[in-house]
């Protein structure tokens, strides 16, 4: 059993590997994954946050689509703040529930659940609700508070950013479903896909001090990718982000948006928000970079109101 | 009473008082309630004294719990409550493995003017010019600062070494802490407490306790009076002499058949060594020779507790000047005042009133409490300092001042703690990425909960941080979070009094509910 294992995650890794280096430009490894989903994007509004994610996730094709038998699977929420989940400054607790769910029902072996909180990262873990949906539904909850947990890996071709220490979640994990919660951001206007990951390194404080915008784009060519990014955009904080004050921070736009394209998915958010797409700098860098597309007029979407 | 149950009560009950002050001290998950830690902290003598003096209320008064028990009892205190003495006991029972038991102790001469002096100097120093000899003389305190830089990391270590092998099998119920080490020179007062505490207890019995101990020195002054105590039946005894060199305190005269009772701290050790019987705990009649000798004695107990209460006052009411700290020169960040944890209110108020136990720096689940070195002055060496190059303090939290002993850190509840001003937050322009890397930033801002740390537009698309003084609550997770080295481009400066903060203002946004994809 082990050894099958093994091998089977071995082949895995390797072909992913393989395929990376061979292929060299990511949109071929891309289009290689994406070419069994049915969509670019899938957007869904009106609903609660788990329900729109069944009818999302089918539309794709189903988690199976994403999550083979047999596969360990990590789910990167936002939990980066000591704020209850209707402040929406975290994931929806419904929605990360959910995805688990389906990923177990897809096959997965473990599911795991962590992020790189900014706040205490015990209060985080308890007060987004998160933690306590997580285990219920039998994924593990993993801390990334020491940096213990985090190994170093390379970036090449990074431009500001060409090495980081990634938990080693990410690295032992088969697929990384990415679920970032739509909010305001101070500094950069808009956080979501691209700039979830800060939640999976280390040392934040290395991007915030060499470019924030351009480290957050060169991440996003580090090889282990998100094989589906879902989006939460049920409660969305339009101001004072990314922590929020009160709920006077918060619109209800009870909508979700799943997409292989973290660079699209982040376009669509920003128009969401109600922001320009140039304003929000990490998105024409990345999509330049050829890391995604943030053209949405060229991509296949699927919109649903339920 | 006379039964081998005296003894063994008290190694159970004192056993389950030490484990409960060592979880305390080591809760690495913060798990133990507030509540439970007051109980354990109520009887803790000086601590009650000074949270009485400054609250003056009942439910501070263990100390005449305390006072009543010696009265009673005798230093039963001593074996039973204080968790030094305890860990006292424990050490000297490991040294009796080494050293052979029957040459160990035996009657010795107490050190009558060194332990007289000793808790002179306490009084007056505390009286006059304020807490640093309690700081380091108060037992509890003592205790607490080993189990804080000694006992803390230790769990810590194999913790981390057992969340390590744990985290191989996929298992997360134990995490991984980072070890925070606090500066060196502070270790310095709590290692050579214990190198002094160690050997005296480890050769020597509670030779600490009978000799430099304020509180014992204290608590032997009123045993002198008590009504239980340990007695020679003088027709049993065969002169043996086993009670003596079984006694830890060295204050058995088995020859004179008397005991010390300033220096008995109702171990009940010799009762069951006693092969006669001759040796039971009960009332005594006080001989004669023994009132004599009292007399004056109990006009010290007298005159200290009229100098405890009353003198203190006097001095209280002496116009000080508040501690300037000292500016710590390769600071950039100038800062006036250090900043004091939630709920000190005054720095220096809470000078005068905090023993530097360590607790709220083993409770803060942020790390962010730190043992001063000179931030607070001299004086102040080994109080809590919030160290923000190291932590924040975390919006929702108020442990610290639910639990402190001395009421040195008063409780908040949380929506007053959430608007109480340490500090004010300054930002230095010149340190900014934004000014001086001409890119976006913003950790500050991200991190502040009540955004008094806020965004204003600089140049072209970039947006630089200003600060609202009157809703920012200098917790300090904007100066955590700056990246800039070696100094910070936005601080925090203590107030030396805290303040009010304003509740933050926020009004609805006009981005309304979409009803249709903006794409």
């Amino acid at each position: 059993m082990k050894r099958r294992d093994f091998l089977k995650s071995s082949v895995g890794a390797g072909m992913a590997a393989g395929a990376a280096l061979s292929l060299g430009g990511y949109e071929k490894l891309w289009t290689s994954t994406s070419s069994t989903a049915k969509y670019d994007m899938v957007a869904v509004m009106g609903g609660n946050p788990d329900a729109m994610f069944d009818l999302g996730i089918q539309e794709m094709g189903g988690m199976s689509t994403f999550v083979q038998k047999g596969q360990k699977v990590l789910i990167k929420p936002n939990i980066g703040w000591d704020v209850i989940p209707e402040l929406a400054a975290n994931t929806n607790p419904l929605l990360v529930k959910r995805i688990i769910e389906h990923c177990f029902k897809a096959g997965a072996k473990e599911v795991y659940v962590f992020d790189h909180t900014c706040d205490n990262w015990v209060n985080c873990y308890k007060n987004s609700g998160i933690e306590k949906v997580a285990k219920s539904v039998g994924a593990k909850v993993v801390p990334g508070n020491s940096e213990s947990y985090y190994q170093q890996i390379e970036i090449p071709g990074g431009i500001k950013l060409q090495s980081a220490k990634v938990h080693q979640l990410l690295l032992e994990t088969d697929v990384f479903i990415n679920v970032p919660v739509l909010k305001d951001h101070n500094s950069t206007r808009m956080t979501c896909c691209l700039k979830n990951t800060m939640g999976l390194v280390w040392d934040r404080g290395y991007w915030h001090s060499n470019n924030l915008n351009q480290c957050i784009a060169d991440y996003a060519l580090y090889e282990k990718k998100p094989a589906l990014n879902v989006i939460d955009c049920y409660n969305v904080m339009v101001k004072h982000g990314p922590q929020g004050v009160s709920k006077e921070d918060i619109v209800s736009m009870k909508s979700q948006i799943l997409t292989t394209d973290w660079v699209a998915g982040d376009a669509a958010s920003a128009k969401m928000l109600g922001v320009a797409i140039e304003k929000i700098e990490y998105i024409p860098i990345a999509h330049k970079m050829g890391l995604g597309n943030m053209n949405l007029d060229s991509l296949n979407i699927k919109r649903i109101k339920m | 009473m006379r039964s081998p149950l005296l003894r063994r009560t008290r190694i159970v009950f004192s056993t389950f008082i030490f484990i409960c002050f060592f979880l305390v001290f080591v809760d690495l998950k913060h798990i133990i309630p507030a509540e439970y830690i007051n109980i354990l902290l109520f009887l803790q003598f000086i601590p009650s004294v000074i949270k009485f003096y400054n609250l003056e209320t009942l439910a501070a008064a263990g100390f005449l719990v305390v006072l009543v028990l010696t009265l009673l009892s005798g230093r039963t205190y001593c074996s039973l409550l204080c968790p030094l003495g305890i860990g006292q006991d424990l050490f000297s029972r490991i040294g009796g493995r080494f050293k052979r038991k029957f040459r160990r102790y035996g009657f010795k001469k107490p050190f009558t003017i060194l332990r007289y002096s000793l808790l002179a100097i306490t009084l007056i120093v505390t009286l006059i010019w304020g807490i640093y000899m309690i700081t380091l003389l108060d037992p509890y305190s003592i205790f607490g600062r080993f189990m804080t830089y000694f006992a803390r990391p230790a769990v810590i270590v194999i913790n981390n070494f057992l969340a390590g092998i744990l985290g191989k099998f996929d298992i997360y119920t134990l995490s991984n802490i980072p070890v925070k080490g606090f500066s060196l020179v502070v270790y310095s007062v709590p290692v050579a407490f214990f190198i002094l505490v160690g050997v005296l207890s480890f050769t020597k019995g509670r030779l600490y306790c009978n000799m430099i101990c304020p509180v014992g020195t204290l608590l032997g002054l009123l045993s002198k009076i008590s009504l239980l105590r340990i007695k020679f039946d003088e027709k049993a005894c065969t002169r043996c002499g086993r009670c003596s060199l079984g006694c830890k305190s060295s204050c058995i005269d088995f020859l004179k058949h008397d005991v010390d009772v300033t220096r008995c701290v109702d171990c009940f050790n010799c009762i069951n060594t006693c092969q006669d019987k001759a040796l039971s705990y009960g009332i005594v009649k006080l001989k004669k020779k023994v009132h004599e000798t009292d007399e004056s004695k109990r006009k010290v107990i007298a005159g200290s507790f009229l100098l405890l209460f009353g003198l203190s006052r006097v001095s209280n009411g002496q116009q000080k000047t508040a501690p300037i700290p000292k500016k710590d020169s390769t600071v950039k960040e100038n800062k006036t005042y250090p900043v004091c944890p939630p709920g000190g209110v005054a720095i220096e108020d809470f000078n005068k009133d905090c023993t530097a136990c360590s607790l709220c720096i083993s409770a803060c689940p942020n790390g962010v409490l730190h043992p001063a070195f000179t931030q607070y002055g001299i004086a102040g060496i080994m109080q809590p300092v919030m160290d923000y190059h190291k932590s924040f303090c975390t919006y929702n939290c108020t442990i610290c001042t639910e639990i402190c002993p001395t009421n040195a850190l008063r409780p908040l509840v949380l929506e007053a703690k959430k608007l109480t001003q340490l500090g004010k937050t300054i930002f230095i322009k010149d340190n900014c990425i934004v000014k001086t890397e001409k890119t976006a930033c913003g950790a500050c801002s991200e991190s502040c909960p009540t955004k008094a740390v806020h965004m204003i537009p600089y140049e072209g698309n970039l947006v630089i941080p200003e600060v609202t003084d009157d809703i920012c609550i200098g917790c300090g997770h904007c100066e955590y979070a700056c990246p800039t080295i070696p100094y910070k481009a936005i601080f925090v400066n203590g107030n030396a009094v805290h303040v009010a903060a304003k509740k933050p203002l926020n009004v609805e946004s006009d981005i309304k509910t979409p009803v249709e994809f903006p794409f």
